[in-house]
């Protein structure tokens, strides 16, 4: 018998904002059952948040929470990873909030192997202020400020993060919650830096501008464009369009940064001669 | 003759800018002033306006773009609140101490943390030592109006300063009011095209821009700067009346109501002008001596005019939308006490801190200020030097 999520949530302050039919309730339901899996004490579990819609989820956990500024989640958990490297520190952020305003901290805590886990809950748009294109709106789809389709090329969360120095790199859709949630405990048990990117969907400004039907339906087509790392593999370029590449790019074993940190104290303990 | 419409606050400022027609708009979004730009994205796409729209990553890239922008000679626009104008900071002054007149719409929203998306002060006034020339608005109509001479004062050889033109969060910008929209044509020849000074963009004279400037003529340069802010003044008098002549509609420094005969006033900024002009009218029915002045022009501030207004008054209180954490009164009575300072007769003066992160201020809570200020004449005792108008302790 899995252990109940329920004691990880705050319900007194639901009902949360999240409209119906959006994804980011099956990625924060990954995470809550990841952490039960591995049945980490909440008070070494810490919740850190920028702005937007899924920076929300901190204030429906019972953990240790902290509700930044936009794009500044990673440098806060930095800092509380720092302060006390026992705590789990987890990142939840969004596209906008990650991949734009907050693109820097992000690259800069994978270089570093900083020892906390992020993840990301990418809903292609800005859903908090209606729908503006984010950096991870597919290129020609409809928003806001595209009423006639997004030019620009939308990142690879994924290969960005793998490049930047990750230990741990992941993705999955909300289609695949299961495995979503295997891919954050992972990430949660690596002492470097992990990224899940967890591909939801907003109906209210992204598939309703982009007439990609109801919530179910666009769950089905997370479903139906979902390819494999290993199938991607085999398939060419053209093939590859409006696919989601899913599965583990990255797991390594690099020591993290608290890890590398402590030989320094060490080191200078032995350079002082105590 | 203008064009009478129902118009949000965030809908008339973009119409605005449409009129206006800038070379660029950078904008990044933020609650409660996504709309003003999403709404401008929008001309744009359909080709209302020749504007080079950048949707960047973040408003410090936002100022920053904008800056550029306007280095190059291009007349360069953004918007944003609150956190975001905090994220701009570094570029703020920036744009101010480089000379650049950007116009910049800033709907008032509460300063984080903790996070909060409804009205107050707090951010426009963090940034009043910015070099910005400031402008606040009662309602749509004014944001607009202010929106349209904004450019007019920033671009003048004697300003050329930024100008940040502000409207309260929600209470404006999502309100629907009637008001009148001038006829493009006529906005667009009004404002005028902007011939920048030194462009970047004048590659037979190059110019550099912001270059490393120390102790040996910094401080003329700030002294140049402070010069333009004093300038500022008659500059926005000289453009409010030629305003006037355009739209039908007066402007000033600040707007006095009932205040010439009255005994107790408020000084009031923003939307809760209008609350109170309704006490006012109230209390004169009554026989009271009420009357009120509304900041319109912060910075530059109107030190020796509000004197002169407010001097023989018996009793004032200040109404702050923010608080400066100084232990003694929020940014706006400081002000206008030390403007008083040396005025004959100067009547007694007191500050209220109210609608703190939105909280609602009501028709009862503005005459409970101008209960206490008669109290304050009929005693001639001060109680409280501070209230913080509402507050549950």
């Amino acid at each position: 018998m899995a252990k109940s999520i329920d004691e990880y949530l705050r319900t007194q302050f639901m009902p949360h904002i999240w409209c119906p039919g959006c994804g980011h309730g099956i990625v924060l339901n990954a995470l809550l059952r990841a952490v039960a899996r591995l049945d980490l004490p909440k008070d070494q579990v810490c919740v850190v948040s920028g702005i937007g819609c899924a920076s929300r989820a901190p204030g429906y956990l019972d953990f240790n929470t902290l509700h930044t500024t936009h794009g500044r989640a990673i440098a806060f958990a930095t800092g509380i990873k720092l302060a006390n490297p026992d705590l789990h520190v987890i990142v939840v952020t969004g596209d906008g909030d990650g991949a734009a305003i907050g693109g820097n901290h992000l690259i800069h805590a994978a270089r570093r192997n900083m020892g906390v886990t992020t993840v990301m809950f990418n809903n292609s748009i800005y859903g908090m202020t209606n729908g503006q294109y984010s950096p991870l709106t597919p290129s020609g789809m409809f928003a806001a400020t595209a009423p006639y389709g997004n030019v620009e090329r939308n990142f690879d969360m994924c290969e960005l993060v793998r490049a930047s120095g990750a230990n741990y790199v992941a993705r999955a859709t909300v289609a695949q919650a299961r495995q979503l949630s295997t891919y954050i405990e992972r990430a949660i048990e690596n002492p470097g830096f992990a990224f899940v990117e967890a591909v939801g969907s907003c109906p209210t400004y992204f598939g309703r501008r982009n007439k990609l039907g109801s919530s179910l339906q666009m769950l089905e087509t997370l479903k139906k464009n979902s390819v494999t790392a290993a199938a991607a593999a085999k398939l060419d370029p053209a093939e590859l369009r409006g696919k989601i590449i899913i599965g583990e790019f990255y797991r390594g074993d690099a020591p993290g940064y608290i890890e590398l940190y402590d030989g320094v104290i060490e080191r200078a303990k032995e350079a002082a001669g105590k | 003759m203008s064009i009478r419409v129902a118009k949000t606050g965030n809908e008339a400022v973009a119409e605005g800018m449409r009129q206006i027609n800038p070379d660029v708009v950078a904008a990044y979004p933020i609650t409660p002033q996504t709309e003003i730009v999403q709404i401008f994205s929008s001309f744009v796409a359909n080709g209302k306006v020749d504007t080079e729209f950048v949707t960047v990553e973040s408003e410090h890239s936002a100022m920053s773009a904008t800056v550029g922008a306007s280095s190059a000679g291009a007349r360069a626009m953004t918007a944003t609140s609150a956190n975001g104008l905090a994220l701009m900071w570094e570029i703020v002054y920036i744009a101010a101490s480089m000379r650049l007149p950007i116009v910049m719409p800033v709907v008032n929203r509460a300063l984080s943390g903790p996070i909060n998306i409804h009205c107050d002060h707090s951010d426009t006034m963090g940034a009043r030592d910015a070099g910005w020339v400031q402008i606040f608005s009662e309602n749509a109509q004014e944001a607009y109006d202010n929106l349209l001479q904004a450019v007019r004062i920033a671009e003048d050889k004697n300003v050329l300063l930024p100008v940040m033109v502000t409207m309260d969060g929600f209470i404006i910008s999502h309100a629907m009011e009637v008001m009148h929209l001038l006829e493009d044509e006529k906005v667009r020849k009004w404002v005028g095209e902007y011939v920048p000074e030194n462009p970047l963009l004048d590659v037979d004279n190059p110019v550099t821009v912001g270059p490393l400037d120390l102790y040996d003529w910094n401080m003329e340069h700030k002294r140049q700067q402070a010069e333009a802010m004093i300038q500022a003044k008659p500059v926005i008098l000289e453009v409010a009346k030629d305003y006037a002549k355009l739209s039908g509609r007066e402007y000033g420094l600040f707007e006095e109501y009932m205040l010439d005969d009255a005994e107790i006033a408020i000084v009031v900024l923003g939307s809760t002008a209008g609350t109170a002009k309704e006490v006012v009218k109230a209390l004169r029915a009554d026989g009271v001596k009420a009357g009120l002045l509304k900041v319109r022009v912060f910075r530059p501030f109107p030190a020796r005019e509000i004197a002169a207004a407010l001097g023989g008054k018996k009793a004032i209180a200040v109404m702050d939308r923010s608080d400066s954490f100084n232990a003694v009164s929020g940014p706006v009575f400081a002000e206008v006490r030390s403007a008083m300072y040396g005025v004959e007769n100067a009547p007694k003066i007191v500050d209220y801190i109210y609608g703190i992160g939105g909280r609602d201020v009501t028709m009862d809570h503005i005459k409970s200020v101008y209960d206490d200020l008669a109290k304050i004449v009929k005693t001639g005792q001060v109680e409280r030097a501070l209230t913080y108008l509402g507050i549950r302790e």
